[in-house]
């Protein structure tokens, strides 16, 4: 089977660990994972904005970069949901009725993280050690546009030494929502800060969701409260071993300061 | 009378306001989130819930796609049944049919049940213009007309209003209009009620002439229905002697059968009950029975506007539940007000742009204020997909900018990302500018995010919109592409 | 000048010009089956906070009189029940039925599944009016006329004439989205079945 790893603008400019992760765990379960160097973003920025037209050209280096792969996988709900469900949008807006055909056959090829661990491979026990006091947020298109269902709390109950605590009313949105969060900011603030105080209320050291865009609002709200919680995308506990545990004095999150000196 | 949404800011700077509005917040958490669990609840109890769904949005959207054929059979079984028949194209032909109607009977007052398409084009403002006093017999409705409010939400116009403030009202200004509220009334709802009551009795029992709406026009039948709880629908429908109903062209559903999932879909989805508890259906004049002259306005306002748009139409199938406000985390946080219509929420940001276009800021703001969660359409009972619409819309706004002079900064930006985004090699260089930034921001930032990552705390600019309330992360100084260069996907060198 | 009617019938052909007027309505489904449909509808009207008594023909008059505690009701002409004291409606006016504290009238459908009681307004239901204004409404039910679900309620039902759907006594959740009984309906509805 050929795989490869659709990163995400987002975390490939901003949290390549956790990219670093998915190929870390797909590799540890034997998945030997390929990263096409055409790839960009799935144009959800600006499907989202309103931007179609802009988005077309976007999508088709989508198409082109991911062709002859078997499955494409993504750490994150919202740009598989975007490849599922919003690229046949832009395609029928262009006009064009090859890009037509390549993304609606791209689409179906197209598995979120935790989709492509427990339908595709099979497993729920990936092997992971992350001895510390979780809770789980589930992205709005995680949950509600892809249906990931329970697959994320199944894989993170299976991790030795995790204590998973429910999030109350983990089903709301974070406020998020792309550029929903600048241009509603206070709204979008609003809705973060009830999320936040639902995340404090649990005790839990991490957050843990599937979506680094969703984590990067509700951890800086977090950050901002000087609330001792941290973020974290669901790879990179699942990546977490033993081995990566006695590294460090915590879970690895973001760029550390000594990784690069 | 009540207020006007005329002049109303766009959406973000209406939400600031009503975010600080502590009550208002407090009283909408409360309100919907004991309206969700309700719903949620009776919602539960039938198994085949998505299987009704899918026969709700059936049944609308095959009346829709018919339409023309519908109104007409409608229109003659209206007439068979000895009711007359107007047609309105707009807003002011609407009202000016039922002032005309109800002048032609020498009356100064009217009484209405509650009726999203009265409210929709401000009859009750013309009426006052014409000399004739509208008033209100819903009991939301009623807080809303003598607080001199807006309605704020579909269902319960006055969801932003609490018991201790629903006492104010009545004790300073039910004695305006008629019977005043007792002197000892309390903040119990049972009590608010009974005041209501009482106050009301009087207009239905004198009132010669009485507007409604309709949920649903049965075509082949010439029925017209109207759900509802208080009783004051049947008393508008019942006791007066001429009945004018101003009903939107999408209400029409075929055949009388048709009335079956929708009468099963709207009240759990609506007040969470199994069955509203009342529900009047009519058909023309009954002789000996009920009023003796029966008008029906059909309504367009831009409905068939929203019709020609092949995405939004299912707008139309719209039953006005009221769900989808019920459970949207931005409605539950700035309430109906901020989104400046009689329609606000989720529905209301797709319907409005749809029926008047997006030439206007204010409107054309609506199809932004959602974070895109889709909660709304895991509720909908008649399955609008409400954020593909939303997404629809949003490029409705940017189309109709694209001939600017001026772009805005906005799209500036998006295509930029756009060219950035179309080759892998210019992102690749946008990302290096990118963690040389990261590096200055890493060297001088006094923030770290829990776990040690360098951030940035408030910033100047248009990064103030994100670092008001929330740290940004430092952008890393390799990026992911950077990297998998560099080790060869993690094979050589630090491979972490 | 054309008129409204042709402009708005215009409009709509051209909106939808192009567009396939034929949709697959899926059939609604039916309800599951609930067993013993009178019981359910007895627990279900209960569920409103509105009062249900059974009991068998020869018991009806009695439990009437009972339920009534000697208000005095306004009947339909057709009601077939000899209702002491009570007013035979040939036309009241509404103010007149706004002095009287009841109404006693059959139904014409009960609905199990949702606890809703249907008049269809025959004669022995009588108009719409006196089952409206009067301040508690006893309502007989046989329990043949007990069905299980909306969908077959429709099906009996005649659109041609005037129909009232009564779930529980008037009620608002406009105060707080809470419900509370008792609006400007029969603050009080007395369900009775007779089996
Ligand atoms: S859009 Fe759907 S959920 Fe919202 S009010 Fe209309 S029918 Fe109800």
């Amino acid at each position: 089977m050929r795989v490869a790893l659709q990163v995400t603008c987002v975390n490939d400019a901003m949290f390549p660990d956790t990219g670093k992760a998915v190929v870390r765990l797909l590799r540890r379960l034997g998945v030997d994972v390929d990263f096409p160097r055409a790839q960009t973003c799935c144009g959800q920025p600006m499907v989202n904005t309103g931007y179609l037209d802009e988005a077309v050209p976007v999508v088709r280096t989508f198409v082109d970069a991911f062709a002859g792969y078997d499955a494409i996988v993504t750490p994150s709900g919202s740009c598989a949901g975007s490849a599922r469900h919003q690229h046949s949008i832009v395609a029928e807006r262009s006009g064009d009725a090859v890009l037509q055909a390549a993304v609606a056959e791209t689409g179906p090829r197209t598995y979120e993280l935790s989709e492509f661990l427990v339908d595709v491979l099979g497993v729920t026990d990936v092997g992971a050690y992350f001895p510390h006091r979780v809770t789980y947020h589930p992205t709005c298109h995680s949950l509600r546009m892809l249906g990931v269902g329970d697959r994320p709390q199944r894989l993170l109950e299976a991790v030795r030494g995790l204590t998973l605590v429910d999030l109350p009313h983990a089903t709301e949105c974070c406020g998020f929502g792309g550029t929903f969060a600048l241009k509603n900011a206070d709204t979008s603030v609003a809705m973060g800060a009830d999320k936040a105080r639902h995340v404090r209320d649990t005790g839990a050291e991490v957050l843990v969701a599937g979506d680094n865009s969703c984590l990067m609002h509700i951890g800086g709200m977090l950050s901002r409260q000087r609330a001792g919680v941290r973020v974290m995308h669901l790879a990179e506990i699942l990546a977490s071993t033993e081995e990566t545990e006695g590294e460090s004095d915590g879970p690895v999150v973001g760029e550390r300061a000594g990784d690069l000196a | 009378m009540s207020g006007t949404f005329v002049g109303m800011p766009a959406f973000p700077t209406a939400a600031r306001a009503a975010l600080g509005n502590t009550q208002l917040r407090r009283n909408l958490a409360h309100a919907t989130h004991t309206i969700r669990d309700k719903r949620a609840q009776v919602v539960g109890e039938v198994e085949e819930w998505e299987a009704l769904r899918l026969a709700g949005a059936g049944v609308k959207e095959a009346a829709l796609r018919d339409l023309a054929t519908h109104l007409e059979t409608l229109e003659e079984s209206l007439i068979r049944a000895g009711a007359v028949v107007h047609w309105a194209r707009d807003a002011e032909e609407a009202c000016e049919i039922v002032a005309q109607v109800a002048k032609s009977h020498q009356v100064d007052e009217v009484v209405k049940v509650k009726s999203m398409a009265t409210l929709e084009i401000g009859l009750n403002d013309h009426l006052e213009r014409e000399g004739i006093a509208a008033w209100e017999t819903d009991l939301a409705e009623l807080i809303v007309q003598l607080g001199d409010d807006l309605p704020s939400h579909i269902l319960v116009p006055a969801i932003h209003r609490n018991r201790a403030e629903i006492r104010e009202i009545f004790r300073t200004r039910m004695a305006a209009s008629g019977r005043p509220a007792p002197d000892d009334l309390s903040d119990d709802p049972a009590a608010l009620a009974g005041a209501a009551r009482e106050h009301m009795r009087e207009k239905f029992l004198r009132a010669k002439v009485a507007v409604s709406g309709a949920n649903f026009a049965v075509a082949d039948t010439g029925t017209l229905v109207v759900v509802e709880s208080e009783g004051n629908g049947r008393m508008c429908l019942t006791l007066p002697e001429v009945l004018i109903s101003v009903v939107g062209i999408e209400k029409v559903v075929a055949t009388w059968s048709d009335l079956d999932p929708m009468l099963r879909l709207l009240p759990r989805s609506s007040t969470g009950e199994r069955m509203n508890p009342y529900t009047s259906t009519w058909s023309g004049v009954h002789p000996g029975d009920g009023p003796q002259e029966v008008h029906v306005v059909l309504l367009d306002n831009g409905r068939t506007r929203a019709l020609a748009d092949d995405v939004g139409r299912q707008a139309l199938r719209c039953i006005r539940c009221s769900a989808c406000l019920n459970v949207c985390p931005v409605y539950e946080r700035t309430g109906g007000h901020a989104y400046g219509s009689v329609y606000p929420g989720p529905i209301g940001a797709i319907l409005n742009p749809l029926l008047k276009g997006v030439s206007d800021e204010q409107t054309a703001s609506l199809p932004y204020a959602s974070s895109l969660c889709g909660a709304c359409f895991e509720v909908c009972p008649v399955r609008i997909d409400i954020p593909s619409v939303l997404v629809d819309q949003r490029a409705a706004v940017v189309d109709s900018h694209r001939d600017d002079r001026r772009p805005k900064a906005e799209a500036v930006a998006m295509k930029a990302a756009a060219w950035a985004f179309s080759d892998s090699r210019r992102l690749a260089w946008a990302e290096r500018a990118s963690g040389l930034a990261g590096r200055v921001m890493s060297r001088f930032s006094r923030t770290t995010l829990p776990g040690g990552r360098a951030a940035a705390g408030r910033l100047p600019g248009p990064a103030a919109g994100w670092t008001g309330a929330r740290d940004l992360p430092a952008p890393p100084e390799e990026s992911f592409r950077a990297w998998w260069d560099r080790t060869d996907g993690g094979q050589f060198g630090e491979g972490r | 000048m054309t008129s409204a009617r042709d402009e708005i019938l215009r409009r709509v052909r051209s909106a939808l010009d192009g567009v396939s007027p034929a949709v697959a309505v899926p059939p609604a489904p039916r309800a599951p089956d609930r067993g013993d449909l009178v019981a359910l509808f007895v627990e279900r009207v209960e569920d409103y906070r509105a009062e249900v008594t059974r009991c068998t023909p020869a018991e009806l008059d009695g439990l009437v009189a009972e339920v009534l505690n000697g208000a005095q009701a306004v009947v339909p002409p057709g009601l077939g029940l000899d209702v002491a004291g009570s007013v035979v409606d040939h036309g009241l006016t509404s103010i007149e039925l706004d002095g009287i504290d009841a109404v006693v009238t059959r139904a014409a459908v009960g609905i199990a599944e949702t606890g809703t009681i249907v008049l269809d307004h025959q004669p022995d239901q009588g108009r719409r009016v006196i089952s409206l204004v009067p301040d508690l409404h006893v309502c007989i039910v046989d329990s043949s006329q007990v069905v299980a679900d909306v969908p077959d309620a429709i099906a009996l039902l005649d659109p041609a004439r005037p129909l009232t759907w009564i779930s529980g006594p008037s009620a608002t959740s406009d105060i707080e989205l809470d419900r509370v009984e008792g609006v400007h309906g029969p603050r009080t509805l007395h369900v009775v079945v007779v089996a």
